[in-house]
């Protein structure tokens, strides 16, 4: 398996949080996302590793950190295939995916540069109409966009 | 949560009949105490002569007193002011403030803010929603109903705010509508689609003429504008397709009226004004009562 392989990469963790299978690209995004550089716990960041399924892939191992379905629900948006590990006892107990919420509370910027949220010091807010097709639509402007078409903010 | 007035999108039927109703009781009698020893700001931070003058006149024929400025250039705004900190400031002095901007989302959003309530009078190409109210209450008085009329749109169907906000909002009464539009200007898919998932039933065209027209109960005009074609041989071709004149109005219903937002450049011929389908300067003036019956309306006060 090439999970074993990673293992061997990098330490195992106790207690907390294993994301695995990220694209490389995103880990840095993902990091920020789930605000680890705001933790005190040990946080191990694989990058360019080697993965048979996804090329290179990422991996970040978070020590003594669950994260809340809220939490991990900024992740619909970028990574929305990543799953999450709970770790307990040195065993997965859970494996956790990335639910696409209703709404999304400054995760993302309008497209629109018309839109008061993208001239004032605000945060956005989206509803998200059609989660197969991940259609959001600004609270403000009410300009329906993709969400492969939206910034990070 | 203070009672503001954004958006048509979220009116139900009733509340839409209503507000009618309460327009109806203002154009009765339209001079009125209802507002004495109130202050109402309009905050134009995007300048709009006739929806100002509209409020303002609303304001004043029911005894309160207006506040505020007329341009964005003569406000603190100028001064980089945030959007927040200007109603921060006004609304410790009003007891309602109408606003417009030339940003989308700025009225949804100073109502969330505000602790009065907010009447949006525009937001950029979003909103315009008393616009739309004085639509339906000039469609209500001169049809006596609003429900299952011919309701043909003619012109700019493409970034006409007025024309998707009266869509929107004609989705309780089973409208037939009839999209007629050069093809640069078309109705926009996402219509198209509001009105399938809705049940409305419309028809589209590209050509304008006598025939086109002859079931119309409601003739709302829009107007082409040469800055919206990207293809100048285009509007050149249609530039004069999408213009009324009197003698189309022969074989047309004699309850057919004629709407128009205005300011009109030269989309309705100047001899259909003499006509008594014409409607669109009455249609102006039932914006005062609208208006009127909006203020109250947010302000919570019986009438």
């Amino acid at each position: 398996m090439t999970n074993k392989k990673t293992e061997l990469l990098v330490a195992a963790l106790e207690n907390g949080t294993v994301i695995d299978h990220i694209p490389s690209e995103l880990v840095f995004t993902i990091a920020s996302l789930l605000e680890l550089d705001k933790l005190s716990s040990s946080v191990t960041i694989g990058y360019n590793l080697q993965s048979s399924k996804l090329g290179k892939k990422g991996i970040i191992k978070v020590a003594d950190k669950f994260f809340s379905d809220e939490e991990i629900s900024r992740l619909a948006i970028v990574a929305p295939n990543v799953v999450l590990n709970v770790i307990r006892n040195f065993d997965v107990v859970e494996k956790k995916e990335v639910i696409i919420p209703d709404e999304l509370h400054g995760i993302v910027r309008c497209g629109n540069p018309k839109c008061i949220t993208n001239n004032e010091p605000m945060s956005t807010y989206f509803h998200v109409i059609d989660k197969q097709a991940g259609t959001l639509k600004c609270h403000y402007c009410e300009k329906e966009q993709n969400k492969d078409k939206v910034k990070l903010v | 949560m203070t009672k503001s007035f954004v958006t048509i999108a979220d009116l139900s039927k009733e509340k839409i009949m209503s507000l009618l109703e309460a327009a109806a009781r203002f154009e009765e009698n339209p001079n009125r105490k209802t507002l004495d020893g109130k202050v109402i700001a309009t905050l134009f931070f995007e300048p709009s002569t006739r929806t100002r003058l509209s409020f303002e006149t609303a304001v004043n024929r029911l005894s309160g007193r207006v506040i505020g400025f007329s341009d964005a250039a003569t406000s603190s705004s100028s001064k980089g002011e945030s959007l927040k900190d200007t109603i921060m400031m006004v609304s410790n002095y009003a007891d309602l403030i109408v606003m417009r901007h030339y940003l989308e989302g700025a009225a949804r959003y100073a109502s969330e803010i505000s602790p009065v309530p907010i009447i949006n009078a525009g937001d950029g190409a979003n909103q315009h929603p008393s616009q739309t109210m004085l639509d339906l209450y000039s469609i209500y008085k001169t049809q006596g109903t609003l429900e299952n009329l011919n309701i043909y749109l003619v012109g700019d169907l493409k970034y006409g705010r007025t024309v998707h906000s009266l869509l929107m909002a004609m989705r309780h009464f089973n409208p037939n509508f009839h999209f007629i539009a050069p093809k640069e200007l078309a109705m926009p898919n996402e219509y198209k689609l509001y009105c399938k998932e809705h049940g409305i039933n419309y028809v589209e065209h590209t050509d304008f003429t006598e025939e086109t027209i002859a079931d119309a109960d409601i003739l709302y005009m829009t107007r082409v504008q040469r800055e919206r074609f990207t293809d100048l041989m285009e509007y050149e071709r249609v530039k004069d397709v999408y213009i009324l004149k009197a003698d189309m109005l022969k074989g047309t219903r004699d309850n057919l009226r004629i709407l128009h937002p205005l300011p009109r450049v030269n989309e309705i011929a100047t001899d259909v004004d003499e006509s008594p389908k014409a409607y669109y300067f009455q249609q102006a003036k039932n914006g005062l009562y609208i208006r009127e019956a909006l203020i109250c309306d947010c302000l919570g006060l019986e009438i």
